[in-house]
């Protein structure tokens, strides 16, 4: 009897219907897709995108060269060099590179980070040309923060009543 | 000189003409129904489809035809040249040259030849030759794979197509594609085509059409999950673009002739909408096969090579063959030949 079944099924192709008339209910459906250069997703707070070096806002950097964002990076993806600044002798990095195709984007460096200095913004299109421009250095992470740092702040201000 | 004028030039510059309005108008008309068959996977999947050339993506096939003609055509070192840049050519020139025997109203028709049937037949099976070559040209396993399938396949639907077609011109009478349309006009409107009184027949021609075609579900030879893209791998620019046009120009063709046998060509499906020029409902008939190809595309799996082989040799060839002997029977029981014979 089973078998039969089974042949009826196949042989009027009952499922082939059952799917036509699926598909075209989905095919009236509102559709999920995001037009997306013109409109784009909600992005929370804890998103990690493109990396930013942070300043004080009377302009002074935060960082203060603990390189615990460079121990703590699994992918090995930071270089820190530091030195005592030459006019006032405060301890600060002389080099601070985010080799930003070998970084998994994994949060640590921020989560590490004693003083919010390295945070990772909400920006993710920063595609480039060359390989070359995805090497960034310090002067590319500040400029990154002085133009996300409204942002990355909000971001920030949302999610601290979790941490 | 003047007489050479008139008997040779000017109707074969009529002709020429009338080929190339109607490859102009079938290229164009390929166009839309390639968006159309994107958007209406995308609407299937709750996707958008392509809208940002044009309004609602109505240029996006411009674009890409632009996009193809415009990149770099690379050939494989190891590749035959001459084949390989044959093989797309001869499967695009054999899938419109097809078309010149397709009526699009009465006596609306390029080649009004008396065996077009066999004529449509014999072409399309010719198509397969263009997928062996360019399969075999590219010297590479993927494609060679894909090549072989792809004649395997075609080959044994070719079988069962045949049969159903037997069955349409026993009850029509005729090859001529016009007279199998003249003969399911009638009083009843549309309850005279043939896709009634032969629907497992019809429902038979159209998944063999889509073998035929190598539509999903059965577009073995270019399993992109298996094969890459099958015999297109090594192809890019212009010579792909051809493989596609000619693959979408013989999935038209399968929609058009689907039409002719089963859904009445131009006929009208009532006689009070009969005002309406026959070639558009021809076109609707024609879009109402291709909606049906591309949502089957969309909601169908893929099928095993040995599945699309038994469901070929097993399943469809005996049961077409019964539907000749039962037609055939049917025929002669209503003594349908007796003022032949």
């Amino acid at each position: 009897m089973k078998k039969i079944n089974y042949f009826f099924k196949g042989f009027f192709l009952i499922e082939f219907v059952a799917a036509f008339i699926l598909a075209m209910k989905y095919f009236f459906r509102p559709k999920a897709t995001i037009n997306y250069p013109f409109e784009k997703g909600a992005l929370s707070p804890r998103f990690r995108g493109e990396h930013a070096l942070r300043r004080y806002p009377n302009g002074e950097e935060r960082c203060i060269g603990c390189k615990l964002c460079e121990a703590v990076c699994p992918a090995q993806a930071i270089t820190i060099e530091v030195g005592p600044r030459h006019d006032d002798g405060t301890r600060r990095t002389t080099r601070y590179d985010i080799d930003m195709v070998k970084c998994i984007y994994c949060g640590y460096c921020q989560e590490a980070c004693p003083v919010d200095a390295i945070v990772e913004g909400p920006n993710f299109e920063f595609a480039t040309e060359t390989r070359e421009e995805l090497f960034y250095d310090k002067a590319k992470l500040l400029s990154n923060g002085d133009r996300w740092e409204h942002a990355i702040s909000k971001n920030i201000e949302k999610d601290s009543s979790y941490r | 000189m003047t007489d050479i004028f008139y008997t040779y030039l000017l109707p074969t510059a009529i002709i020429a003409g009338k080929s190339l309005f109607l490859i102009v108008l079938l290229l164009v008309s390929v166009a839309f129904l390639l968006l159309a068959d994107r958007k209406i996977w995308a609407a299937v999947q709750m996707r958008k489809g392509p809208n940002v050339v044009g309004a609602f993506g109505l240029l996006q096939s411009f674009a890409d035809l632009l996009k193809f003609v415009l990149k770099e055509t690379i050939i494989p070192s190891g590749a035959d040249k001459v084949v390989f840049l044959l093989a797309p050519l001869v499967t695009t020139v054999l899938a419109i040259s097809a078309w010149v025997v397709i009526p699009f109203d009465n006596n609306l028709v390029l080649a009004d030849i008396n065996i077009g049937v066999l004529y449509i037949l014999a072409i399309s099976s010719l198509g397969v030759y263009g997928i062996i070559m360019g399969g075999w040209a590219s010297n590479s396993k993927y494609p060679f794979l894909g090549a072989l399938r792809s004649a395997a396949q075609m080959v044994s639907y070719e079988v069962s197509i045949g049969f159903v077609i037997i069955t349409v011109v026993l009850l029509a009478g005729s090859l001529n594609l016009t007279d199998i349309v003249n003969s399911q006009s009638g009083d009843l409107g549309m309850l005279n085509w043939y896709c009634f009184g032969l629907f497992p027949m019809f429902v038979i021609f159209f998944i063999s059409a889509l073998a035929e075609t190598n539509r999903p579900p059965f577009d073995l030879p270019e399993a992109e999950s298996e094969l890459v893209a099958g015999f297109m791998v090594e192809y890019s620019a212009t010579p792909y673009l051809m493989f596609m046009l000619g693959e979408y120009v013989s999935i038209v063709l399968m929609c058009s002739f689907g039409s002719i046998l089963f859904l009445g060509g131009w006929l009208a499906p009532f006689p009070f909408l009969d005002f309406i020029p026959g070639f558009i409902w021809f076109a609707l008939k024609t879009c109402l096969l291709f909606f049906m190809f591309a949502m089957v595309k969309a909601i169908v799996p893929r099928y095993r090579y040995d599945q699309l082989m038994r469901l070929g040799w097993k399943v469809f060839l005996p049961l077409s063959l019964l539907m000749v002997v039962l037609t055939s029977s049917y025929l002669v029981l209503i003594n349908h030949f007796s003022n032949n014979l």
